[in-house]
């Protein structure tokens, strides 16, 4: 369900999987949704083919979207910076959310 | 007298040992009255002010709290500043609720959401979603900003209590801690036990009372007590005193004997901080090394992470042996994203040496990381729940492959001495069927397995017998085996920091045991004790 209602730009996506060995939880969460919120784009994620994207800036929303080890998430951005927010996400989670990040 | 004294005794569940006496304070959420609404607009102050005065209380606690109680903290801190979430509770103080009530909803469904979750780490989560829940409706309700004003020394009763309340109380002057539930097992049975506060857990109904005695060894909590009492308390307090003193003494000397034999007496730990405890230089080594701290929420750590963790207690041990259990997830210990969900029977699941067998590419980053280590001290490695010979086999020529990779590549490397945990009673039947270079009891799940009791149901606790004659009986063969093969045999279950078992663990041949670094001194007294002629 992509937008196209797009009145400010662009809409950028993309997709990582998550190799964090248990998913997402707090620790990964908390990093997710603190690197979104330095970006003005509003941006969501899911897990690939789940019904719903949900708010990237929204920790508890993260932490019910319940994603396990191994899954793809997908990211989209629209916004002035969406191309940056969605390549830093991808590094985050591609990284396996490492210290001194976000 | 005598009556009326007896009857404000109460019996709960040691969770940390020690004397507390001093005035008692309860401690309950929602000791405030509901809130009264005003103005939608104060409402929506109020709920922007009291989450703005939780921040910063967390975030205070997180600073003194460090490591991974810090970790927790800062999620709660994340969750507040969830401006989804925060909207949610602004809609419903829109529609004319109250700012707690508003709250309180929505924090509920949160936890209502978590608990539901197959995942037992969500689950776990939960709890920390209550205690932010009532941090902030304690603050609504005109708790104040402050931290829970206690007066120093008290013996402190709750239902439960968080790790955070715990972490606020200011326990410098001592006190205690009474819990009308709660758990030995649960995080702020640990922190109390690092802090050597003493903690009663599972009292069950406690009327009020204004001063109390707490006695974390016979795990009675009493009530307004008499003189009569008081003089109890403290010949008893005075015993315990005296008798830490002196076993702190015993430590000091050469090792332990008994009956001409020398016995060894190495330590059990949790994480690297456990040799901080001034008691762990007296230990002849490390007999367990538990490595599931390390599969912490932050998920798998990395081959480096896991070798300067291993590195680091070689170091400290010197020359000293240091066995290092390999990852012993699942059974009572999930590991969200490694054990298996929805197994209907944990423990007799994929859990142990059989999990790391199932998944190759967790298990060769510790072997890596192991065989690294092997190099820089006196490293042993023990496989848990294991039950046939040919997994140990499988085990074995995974590490030997690693450990020749890594040579190949010019990494300094060696396949340490290999043994395995005797836990399952299959293999404690056939013990002479395992190629090992040592064999370690482990006496929890033995018992667990043997006596057909979930050690987690506290219904069973009076059938769950260590000393019983079918557990007795696997040990003493395991211990025979090993003398007759030369293999050293230690035990490294709760059973060898009880003083209770001792007598019967060294009766079944047992020359080595590996305790939990509080019962060292305790543990070194007994043997002493015994071998002076005090024993069998």
């Amino acid at each position: 369900m992509l937008e196209t209602s797009n009145v400010n730009g662009q809409i950028f996506t993309g997709n990582v999987q998550l190799v964090h060995a248990v998913g997402m939880h707090a620790r990964p969460a908390v990093k997710l949704t603190k690197l979104a919120k330095k970006f003005e784009a509003q941006i969501s994620v899911r897990v690939a083919g789940a019904a719903e994207w949900i708010n990237a800036k929204s920790v508890a929303k993260i932490m019910a979207m319940r994603a396990a080890h191994g899954s793809i998430i997908e990211i989209k951005a629209l916004g002035s910076d969406a191309e940056a927010a969605v390549a830093a996400l991808i590094d985050l989670i591609a990284t396996d959310f490492p210290d001194g990040t976000a | 007298m005598r009556d009326s004294a007896s009857r404000l005794a109460y019996r709960g569940r040691t969770a940390s040992i020690g004397f507390a006496q001093g005035p008692f304070v309860r401690v309950d959420a929602g000791a405030n009255g509901e809130r009264v609404a005003g103005t939608l607009v104060d409402e929506a102050l109020a709920l922007r002010s009291a989450i703005d005065t939780a921040s910063r209380q967390i975030a205070e606690l997180a600073a003194i709290a460090g490591g991974e109680a810090a970790q927790i903290l800062e999620f709660q801190v994340a969750l507040l500043e969830d401006e989804d979430l925060v909207s949610a509770i602004l809609a419903a103080i829109g529609e004319g609720e109250p700012a707690d009530a508003a709250w309180r909803a929505v924090l509920d469904e949160q936890i209502a959401d978590y608990n539901s979750a197959p995942d037992e780490y969500l689950k776990a989560r939960s709890s920390d979603l209550a205690d932010l829940r009532d941090r902030v409706l304690n603050i609504l309700r005109g708790g104040g900003g402050h931290a829970l004003r206690i007066p120093s020394g008290a013996v402190v009763c709750a239902d439960d209590l968080p790790p955070s309340r715990f972490l606020e109380i200011d326990w410098s002057d001592g006190g205690g801690l009474a819990l009308l539930r709660g758990s030995p097992t649960s995080h702020v049975a640990m922190l109390a036990r690092a802090r050597g506060i003493p903690m009663v857990v599972q009292l069950g109904a406690v009327p009020a009372g204004s001063t109390a005695l707490l006695d974390g060894e016979g795990a009675t909590l009493e009530l307004d007590p008499s003189i009569e009492q008081i003089g109890l308390f403290e010949k008893r307090r005075e015993i315990h005193r005296k008798s830490r003193a002196s076993a702190r003494a015993i430590l000091r000397r050469p090792a332990a004997s008994w009956r001409g034999d020398r016995i060894k007496l190495l330590i059990n730990i949790q994480r690297v901080e456990d040799l901080d405890y001034p008691d762990a230089q007296y230990a002849d080594g490390v007999g367990l090394m538990r490595t599931e701290f390390l599969l912490s929420e932050r998920g798998l750590p990395d081959e480096e992470t896991q070798f300067q963790v291993y590195d680091q207690v070689l170091r400290w041990a010197e020359r000293r042996p240091v066995t290092i259990r390999t990852f012993d997830a699942g059974g009572d210990k999930p590991v969200p994203g490694f054990t298996p969900d929805g197994e209907a029977n944990p423990f007799l699941g994929v859990r142990g040496l059989r999990l790391c067998l199932a998944r190759p590419e967790i298990f060769a980053v510790q072997l890596r990381a192991l065989a690294r280590a092997a190099v820089r001290g006196n490293l042993k490695v023990m496989f848990p729940m294991v039950t046939s010979a040919h997994e140990v086999e499988a085990a074995r020529k995974l590490f030997a492959d690693i450990v020749q990779d890594l040579q190949g590549k010019g990494t300094a490397a060696m396949l340490p001495d290999l043994g395995i945990m005797v836990e399952v009673p299959a293999a404690a039947l056939s013990i002479a069927s395992f190629k090992s270079a040592f064999f370690s009891i482990g006496s929890n799940d033995l018992a667990q397995y043997v006596l057909a009791c979930d050690r987690s149901n506290g219904a069973l606790a009076p059938l769950v017998d260590p000393l019983h004659p079918a557990v007795l009986e696997l040990i003493t063969r395991t211990a025979e085996h090993g003398r007759r093969a030369g293999i050293p045999v230690s035990l490294c279950g709760d059973m060898a920091s009880d003083p209770r078992c001792i007598p019967a663990l060294l009766d079944c041949g047992l020359r080595e045991l590996s305790v939990n670094v509080s019962a060292l001194a305790q543990i070194k007294q007994t043997i002493d004790r015994l071998g002076s002629g005090g024993g069998t």
